[in-house]
């Protein structure tokens, strides 16, 4: 083999594996992004029912309503608009009325929102990113939050 | 006292680390043996002002010394000792502590046993490691300081967040830390070989074992977190590609390509410049997993609360970092002579091939954690989840593990495809025997049996090596024995990494394709089947521990009506933080588990509960075990040992013949 087609075959393997990379990733993008809503964005949005999103917000205070077989509903809030959400499962640890939440699943025709995910935090002084922004936008953050995270801080290495 | 004596220790160990990263780097050019000489002390000095001001925030933990701001935040004193030492680096403040007493450490090491290294690489990368360590003091004195005194000091202290009083934090953070942290004696390395403008196989030689140790202990400190998280978390899963778990395991796919360059560059003198690349991005890549998880900018099961100041701080010396590295590369690179071009299909080849896949994966993992950060400038808040790192890390890595077996089969300089795929007819025949057994057993997922024959491949492809070359089919066993022990323990190192590759894909496949869970509402006296066993709830009872109390609640487990054992799931609560954590109860049954996690209980004593059968999961953590031995037994081989090349006189008199 010359010098020449060494230098194409490497060269080619490395191309083609980078444009195999690059398509996978284009495929994948278009099925698993997800995107984060506030309660305020979907009613202003109208998205179509069977849309995957991600909700988040406050557990809204004596909305948690638990039935049978695990399946729970509860009102999440942006302290603007408040959007139902139901969830059949285990909620973690962290879940509870007051605190921030974020509910991965898909909005049912008729405006509720049907979670398979719920993730609280690992830290009850912790807020979600997300949720403290849609707070923010919503001129509801509250200075407390920022205190606590300034207290608060911590990690799970 | 002490907090104030462990603050001014890191303030000298800064002062220190201004010295040691300037006057060697001056003494290396003029060629003076003397400022040159400057390093090691320094080094030695530093790792002993670090060591000093960690031991002393240890005592103001142990002690539940409240007065300390760090201590009151994440202590009690009616905590277990041990959680009171391992609080030390369970928050902020102490974990960047341990983070530059590792770095320390290293920097002591290559002081200490370097005394093979040339004078003047040896001044400059002990420098170069020095304007790291200054950052990061820097950075802890400004912004972070575990040594802050509140005004009045409390009576108690606000407790360690539940979740990590763990026997996992004890041993993750430092095991990850001496992985992430090793990868800058690679990175100080590759800045000096840049500096010196020289590069050759010798360099290769005294990376290789710092980047082997730094390896061992990521890929360790990477499978005890998930290990951790899968037993504490209550999920049942073991990795959710996290941004915190990619940002330790991108590194380890730069850290793995690194080591499998630097063979090249050590054996053909081929691939210098890439391997400096990979260095400066290994490194690079455990300083973004720093930011990642200290900075909050990504939502994740790890982002606690953080300051936005510190991000700031990070991401300055992430760019300072990562950008001079790369200018200095950019800058120097073209005077480095460049190695010659080699046959594609050689053991070089499959080398580059190896290279070419982790690489490129890494970039993919990369570029899904980073996407969210992206778009966010654009004002479009998303997350990319578990699907996109499957669809896109599963078929390259799937390629990446079907060639493993061909690269140490294969001849330097130029080898025969033909030849190779002949001595690997073992492993395919096994490999498609395992499909087909997979296929008939369990008929279902596709992707399991492939899976199996993959990893069965993998294993027996490595393992094909050790057999040819010690005859075991032909010679006797004690001659194959002899002949064993007399391989290279790099052939070894090899041999154990790669099997350990095919064991944990093996625990991967098992536990994704086969495993079952089930969720339900139970009662004391009720009964639930999963797979073969059949769970018996027995009752709850209430207990109470240091600083928390628990509800332990019993289960019978039966296999065939007979009585295999009791599994005892806990609910904790911690009074201190008003937090509830959930202990689940795993029952090994050879390498598989069942697993049992507690939910919330009514008010009418029905109690949720998750319980799963996950076949082979153990093999997921075993295989990294396997890795990390494999890249243990590399470390041992005599040729790589640090202060290997001496002068031949001086080891024949310390062995006899053999």
């Amino acid at each position: 083999m010359t010098r020449k087609q060494r230098r194409f075959t490497l060269i080619g393997t490395g191309v083609g594996i980078f444009a195999l990379a690059v398509g996978l990733v284009l495929y994948a993008l278009t099925d698993s992004i997800v995107f984060f809503n506030s309660p305020t964005d979907l009613t202003e949005k109208h998205l179509a029912p069977g849309t995957r999103i991600r909700l988040g917000g406050l557990v809204v205070a004596g909305s948690i309503v638990k039935g049978k077989d695990l399946n729970v509903r509860f009102e999440v809030t942006d302290r603007n608009k408040s959007i139902a959400v139901s969830y059949q499962g285990i909620l973690p640890d962290l879940f509870r009325e007051g605190q921030g939440v974020v509910a991965e699943g898909v909005l049912e025709p008729g405006g509720s929102f049907k979670a398979d995910t719920v993730l609280a935090k690992h830290d009850e002084r912790y807020m979600p990113k997300e949720v403290a922004d849609a707070l923010k936008k919503q001129g509801h953050w509250q200075d407390d939050y920022a205190k606590k995270t300034d207290a608060g801080t911590r990690k799970t290495p | 006292m002490i907090a104030e004596l462990g603050h001014y220790a890191l303030v000298l160990a800064l002062a220190i680390a201004l010295i040691q990263s300037t006057v060697p780097l001056y003494g290396a050019r003029r060629a003076d043996a003397v400022l040159m000489g400057v390093a090691e002390p320094t080094a030695l000095a530093q790792f002993g002002f670090v060591a000093f001001s960690f031991g002393a925030l240890v005592a103001c933990y142990v002690t539940s010394d409240f007065s300390v701001a760090t201590v009151f935040e994440n202590s009690h004193s009616a905590m277990p000792l041990i959680y009171k030492f391992t609080s030390v680096w369970g928050n902020h403040e102490g974990s960047m502590l341990l983070w530059v007493l590792i770095l320390s450490v290293f920097g002591a090491m290559v002081a200490a046993f370097g005394s093979n290294i040339p004078a003047t690489l040896k001044a400059t990368v002990l420098a170069v490691q020095s304007w790291v360590a200054a950052a990061f003091y820097l950075f802890i004195l400004a912004t972070s300081n575990p040594f802050l005194r509140l005004p009045q000091a409390p009576f108690e202290g606000r407790d360690l967040n539940p979740i990590l009083q763990d026997f996992g934090l004890a041993v993750h953070p430092p095991m990850l830390y001496l992985g992430y942290v090793g990868f800058s004696i690679s990175f100080a390395f590759a800045i000096a070989a840049l500096i010196e403008g020289r590069i050759d196989a010798a360099w290769a030689r005294w990376v290789r074992p710092w980047t082997l140790i730094a390896w061992i202990f990521l890929t360790l400190g990477i499978a005890m977190g998930s290990y951790w998280a899968y037993y504490t978390l209550g999920w049942g899963g073991w990795w959710g590609w996290d941004p915190v778990e990619n940002a330790s395991f991108m590194p380890w796919l730069a850290g793995t390509a690194l080591l499998h360059s630097a063979l090249v560059m050590e054996k053909r003198e081929a691939l210098k410049v890439w391997t400096l690349l990979l260095a400066i991005l290994t490194f690079s890549l455990s300083l973004i997993g720093t930011f990642l998880v200290r900075s909050g900018v990504l939502t994740s099961v790890h982002a606690f609360a953080s300051d936005p100041m510190r991000g700031i701080f990070i991401l300055a010396i992430l760019v300072l970092f990562i950008g001079g590295a790369l200018t200095i590369f950019a800058w120097r690179a073209p005077v480095l002579k460049q190695g010659g071009l080699f046959a594609p299909i050689s053991r070089e080849g499959a080398l580059v091939l190896n290279n070419l896949l982790l690489t490129v994966t890494c970039g993919t993992v990369l570029f899904g954690t980073l996407w969210p950060i992206v778009t966010e400038a654009f004002g479009y808040k998303i997350s990319v989840g578990p699907p996109y790192f499957n669809w896109t890390f599963g078929p390259l890595f799937a390629i990446l593990l079907a060639v493993v077996p061909f690269g140490p089969l294969l001849p330097w300089k130029r080898g025969d495809l033909r030849g190779v795929t002949q001595r690997l007819t073992a492993a395919f025949v096994l490999a498609l025997a395992g499909i087909l057994v997979v296929c008939v057993m369990e008929g279902r997922p596709v992707l399991a049996a492939f899976g199996v024959g993959i990893a069965a491949f993998v294993i027996v492809g490595a393992l094909t090596d050790i057999v040819e070359r010690t005859g075991l089919w032909r010679a006797t066993f004690p001659i194959a024995l002899r002949r064993a022990a007399g391989l290279p323990r790099s052939a070894w190192g090899t041999t154990f990494a790669h099997i350990g590759l095919g064991i944990t894909l093996l625990g991967i496949v098992g536990e994704t394709q086969w495993g079952s869970e089930q969720i339900v509402s139970l009662r004391p006296g009720d009964k639930v089947s999963l797979r073969h066993y059949d769970f018996t709830f027995e009752g709850t009872a209430a207990r109470a521990g240091p600083n928390y109390r628990e509800l332990a609640t019993r289960f019978a487990v039966r296999r065939n009506g007979e009585l295999i054992g009791e599994m005892v799931p806990l609910k904790k609560s911690f009074q201190a933080r008003g937090m509830t954590t959930t202990e689940a109860a795993l029952m090994t049954r050879g390498v598989s588990q069942i697993y049992v996690s507690l939910g919330d209980v009514s008010q009418d004593g029905a109690i949720a509960v998750r319980l799963y059968h996950k076949p082979l999961v153990l093999l997921i953590w075993l295989g990294a075990v396997v890795m990390a031995i494999g890249g243990a037994f590399s470390l041992s081989d005599r040729r790589l040992r640090v202060g290997a090349p001496k002068p031949a006189k001086a080891r024949a008199a310390l062995q006899p013949a053999e």
